[in-house]
């Protein structure tokens, strides 16, 4: 998805008014963003706290800034200048987090980012989980505040194509229920359901704005007396399924069941790709398959 | 203003005033910006604004209590010249960075000015800063450090010891001056000898609560004065006024 981003960074936004700032990543992705960019490339190092402060103070001055590095590097390690000096002054900075969830798999857990949209979310900064590479324009057709935009893997199925872009949006019919999938997770589950008939299989929606806020009369109209599902690359804590059940308990939405597939960690202290940890979640098409149909 | 509202950290704000009066009076155009990394002077920075006409007395009389805009350590809101929230340490030199970033790019000759406390320099992200305005070269970046000796819980060269910060900084490839942080125009005079290829250190020799009874000692940080201590403090202004 990294080079979809760095497409859509070139043609949308090479403008005097932007600049590009790197914490020393990128290679073999973001080439084509440093040559179009020119003087308002920077790569600050291996130094994200300063990285994020250069962004502020840039920003500060009129421009709209993106500050990338690999999701924790970004989100975590610079967590108080992202709040102070980012989020107190409402600054349009776009922090890009490449590799959330668990999609710097065999990198060990170093490098995984399983709260990063909470954390971020904590902060008021918009949280972008963009499901499928043309999600990538209209989610950056503006900037205007603190934004976090969380990078992970294209897995729509082949030859299918997706959606027009909305925060929430249905990429699968069905009719019995419905799942709620973050981000890169409704290609997965999009995946999965594929063959089974529409009249078995619970419809997939894909989410990719984190926040309660954005849910569509539609999807409620789906789940409401029947099933619903949430899967999240992400902690609990903070996480989408928990703001789909405070959305739910404030407007008095009834399902029939609520199951919840997020990020356990590593529950047995071993380490992988993103498959291996995906599948340790329940978080694969096997497990999605199973968290729908049993087994 | 500390007293009235029972706010301390009357040292750090003392030991840097002389700097920011300076500074603000006798340097900067209006185009320039400043960043009070060291938020903890917020009150000498009020009161600095307050004498260039962008505070009034009943601003100054909200300091730090309820509903004001002035809160003991910068907000960065709704006030001329403050642009950032600071009174976390370590952040304004990479802010300051970034805003002489901007001004190189839109070739525009405004000058950024950044106010530091030498016990901020055990942050990690001040060198991260310092070694990116040295790599770009940010000569219209200037960084003074209020050198007082005393932080939260001791003498600075106690704890961590800033003693050689002259050298360390220099040592960056930074244009470094040490100067008595209490003389005008030393200051001024150090402030205009600028390098014109890398960014500028200006380390200030201080005195924690400069001018005041307890000058030079711990309490200075963070207590606030008590009635007694209040009006011995104004006896000792006065006096020296006097003398």
């Amino acid at each position: 998805m990294r080079n979809a981003f760095a497409a859509t960074v070139v043609s949308q936004c090479n403008k005097d008014d932007y600049f590009f700032l790197t914490g020393d990543l990128g290679f073999m992705a973001l080439e084509e963003v440093q040559a179009a960019f020119g003087s308002r490339f920077i790569n600050a190092g291996v130094a994200e706290q300063n990285m994020i402060g250069v962004a502020a103070g840039l920003a500060r001055e009129g421009f709209k800034v993106f500050a990338y590095s690999i999701a924790p590097f970004c989100y975590a390690r610079p967590f108080e200048q992202i709040r102070n000096d980012v989020c107190l002054a409402n600054l349009p900075v776009c922090l890009v987090g490449n590799g959330g969830g668990y999609a710097y798999g065999h990198m060990g857990p170093t490098h995984h980012a399983l709260e990063d949209c909470a954390a971020m979310n904590a902060l008021g900064v918009r949280v972008l989980v963009p499901a499928f590479g043309e999600d990538i324009p209209a989610m950056l057709a503006e900037l205007t505040s603190p934004t976090y935009l969380r990078l992970g893997y294209d897995a729509r199925p082949k030859n299918t194509i997706a959606p027009h872009y909305a925060p929430w949006r249905q990429v699968l019919s069905g009719e019995q229920g419905a799942i709620a999938a973050l981000g890169p997770l409704a290609g997965v589950a999009w995946q999965a359901l594929l063959d089974q008939p529409a009249s078995k299989r619970p419809a997939v929606w894909a989410v990719t704005e984190f926040s309660g806020d954005e849910i569509p009369e539609a999807f409620w109209s789906q789940v409401m007396g029947e099933r619903l599902f949430v899967t999240e690359e992400h902690i609990a804590a903070g996480g989408l399924g928990m703001h789909v059940a405070l959305a739910m308990a404030h407007l008095g939405i009834r399902v029939s069941s609520f199951t919840h597939r997020y990020a356990i960690g590593y529950p047995t202290g071993r380490f992988g790709s993103q498959a291996f940890h995906r599948a340790q979640c329940g978080l694969d098409a096997d497990g999605v398959h199973a968290m729908v149909f049993g087994g | 203003m500390h007293h009235e509202s029972n706010c301390g950290h009357l040292g750090g704000n003392f030991s840097c005033i002389d700097a920011l009066m300076t500074l603000h009076h006798l340097i900067m155009k209006p185009a320039d910006r400043f960043i009070l990394s060291k938020g903890h002077a917020a009150g000498a920075l009020y009161v600095t604004l307050w004498s260039l006409g962008k505070l009034k007395d009943s601003d100054l009389e909200t300091f730090s209590k309820d509903n004001t805009l002035l809160p003991g350590h910068p907000s960065g809101d709704g006030i001329p010249g403050l642009l950032f929230p600071t009174g976390s340490l370590g952040h304004g030199p990479s802010l300051a960075a970034g805003l002489a970033v901007a001004a190189k790019h839109t070739n525009s000759d405004r000058q950024i000015y950044c106010l530091c406390s030498d016990g901020e320099w055990q942050e990690g992200s001040c060198w991260e800063a310092l070694a990116f305005s040295v790599h770009h070269q940010l000569n219209n970046l200037t960084i003074i450090v209020d050198q007082n000796g005393l932080q939260g819980f001791g003498k600075t060269e106690e704890i961590i010891s800033c003693s050689d910060l002259t050298s360390r900084i220099s040592s960056f490839g930074a244009h470094v001056q040490r100067i008595d942080g209490h003389n005008c125009s030393e200051i001024k005079k150090s402030l205009e000898n600028k390098s014109s290829k890398k960014p500028n250190l200006l380390i200030l020799d201080t005195i924690k609560g400069k001018g005041l009874h307890f000058e030079g000692r711990m309490e200075s940080h963070y207590l606030p004065l008590s009635e007694e201590q209040y009006r011995t403090a104004c006896s000792k202004i006065n006096g020296d006024k006097d003398s």
